[in-house]
């Protein structure tokens, strides 16, 4: 109870240690998602519409990568931006910057799959008609994208969840620095390490109403869009 | 939306034409010419190869045989054509959104759009539906509507799939009337029902096809007047043609 007590404190107070973890927390998640949509978005929509040898391959692949361990992930972009990996002189490991990689690495996938998904039986849905209005290959793309927007959504959610949740790949490449990489998970994991529970509460709890905020303000959008558009 | 008069160089020839799929014969050495002039309505049970027929027509199934021409001449590019499926896909957007799509689809100048768009929605009675999402339109009007967004493309030559299955008798006649009102504004229109009273209301002219042959091909009225196959008796007295 007294932890609960301190973590209340914490928040009610607007702890500015708490208050920059939270603020690095969104914009390595946000960040990573919106990098992962400018990849997945157009991949899922591609293998969607498109026949080629190989494709059932990469399909499974992509499905495969949903369930991508964080920690081979970290482990991966840790090789490559170590001082002696491929990229090591771009100077990035232990960087937010390397965080938002390592979350894109592992965002990119759930939103391609699922974008393909969702593209696809649209896809088999429309196909005819746009064909009779002799759609061309470039605006059937968007058609599908654009009218797909509120499934998608749902996509873009299910990557902010993955990233926002996150520790195992972040710790590795983020290295957990105390004011510079140190976001709500890494922070928790550390705090209930160390036995500071007040902070891990503190933390669990804004997580938790952070996740559920982005999730109602996404669900409303949709419900929103639906009405307008059907 | 301009409607054109009917074209002299509107003749739809298929010749000994045949689609096979997986095995299955859908259309079987299927000779036969669609000419301008009044509703052509094509009729049948179920997998006659009525829908085959109008899909073939617009380019969306190849031949597996046969050819198919325009005016006889296979250099001549088609007619502006256009199709109504029997259950049309509704674009998840508002009506007015999606008569704008089809308007943008057959490259008409955006700044026609509107007016465009009002007029055709005006002629299928949807002019006070514009913004309603498509998709929340009953069956009905999601049919008038995809009526709008055919004649979006200022088709020469209209395809219609059954348009009025399952439609109640408010709705099949006000799909009529369209009809009707785009016939008189000089469209091909060919059809397939599998409706007689509709055939008589709308047809100048008859195909009767059964198992992917024609049967028939005479003009309405001296098809119901007299019959001249066995399969033309029984679908007309309402038998089941096996």
């Amino acid at each position: 109870m007294a932890s609960d007590a301190s973590a209340l404190h914490l928040l009610l107070t607007a702890d500015p240690g708490l208050f920059a973890i939270v603020r690095l927390s969104l914009l390595v998640s946000l960040s990573a998602v919106f990098f992962a949509a400018l990849i997945g978005v157009p991949a899922g929509a591609f293998l969607a519409l498109t026949c080629f040898r190989g494709r059932e391959g990469v399909i499974v692949i992509i499905n495969a990568l949903m369930g991508l361990p964080p920690v081979v992930a970290g482990l991966a972009i840790f090789l490559l931006l170590s001082r002696s990996g491929p990229l090591g002189s771009w100077g990035l490991l232990f960087t937010p910057q390397a965080m938002v990689i390592a979350q894109t690495v592992l965002v990119a996938p759930i939103i391609a799959a699922l974008t393909r998904q969702t593209i696809e039986d649209l896809w088999v849905e429309y196909r005819d008609e746009l064909a009779a209005m002799e759609v061309g290959p470039a605006r059937r793309v968007a058609t599908l994208v654009w009218d797909a927007r509120f499934s998608l959504i749902t996509a873009l959610l299910a990557g902010f969840g993955r990233a926002a949740a996150e520790v195992g790949a972040i710790i590795i490449v983020g290295g957990n620095v105390d004011g510079f990489t140190r976001t709500m998970t890494t922070a928790i994991a550390l705090e209930t390490s160390k036995g500071d529970l007040p902070l891990a509460i503190g933390l669990g709890i804004v997580l938790i109403c952070i996740v559920i905020l982005i999730n109602a303000l996404a669900w409303g959008m949709r419900r929103a869009g639906e009405r307008y558009a059907g | 939306m301009t409607m054109r008069a009917p074209g002299s160089d509107l003749a739809l020839m298929f010749e000994d034409a045949g689609v096979v799929v997986r095995g299955v014969t859908i259309l079987d050495h299927v000779t036969l010419t669609i000419a301008a002039g009044p509703p052509t309505v094509l009729i049948g049970p179920n997998g006659s190869g009525k829908t085959t027929i109008l899909r073939v027509a617009m380019g969306l199934t190849p031949l597996t045989s046969g050819r198919i021409s325009w005016g006889g001449q296979e250099s001549v590019a088609p007619p502006r054509r256009a199709i109504m499926s029997q259950r049309p896909v509704m674009l998840r957007r508002t009506a007015a959104a999606n008569v704008h799509y089809a308007l943008t689809a057959a490259h008409i100048p955006r700044t026609e759009h509107h007016d465009s768009a009002q007029e055709l929605l005006a002629l299928v009675g949807l002019e006070s539906f514009g913004r309603r999402p498509a998709r929340r339109l009953s069956g009905g009007e999601q049919q008038r509507l995809a009526l709008a967004r055919a004649l979006a493309r200022d088709p020469a030559v209209l395809f219609l799939d059954e348009p009025t299955a399952s439609l109640d008798p408010y709705a099949t006649k006000a799909i009529e009337d369209i009809i009707h009102a785009v016939r008189a504004r000089g469209v091909k229109v060919v059809m397939a029902t599998h409706d007689l009273g509709q055939a008589k209301r709308l047809a100048g002219d008859i195909i009767l096809l059964h198992r992917g042959r024609v049967i028939e091909n005479v003009r309405a009225e001296e098809f119901f007047a007299k019959t001249r196959t066995e399969e033309a008796r029984k679908f007309i007295a309402g038998e089941l043609l096996v």
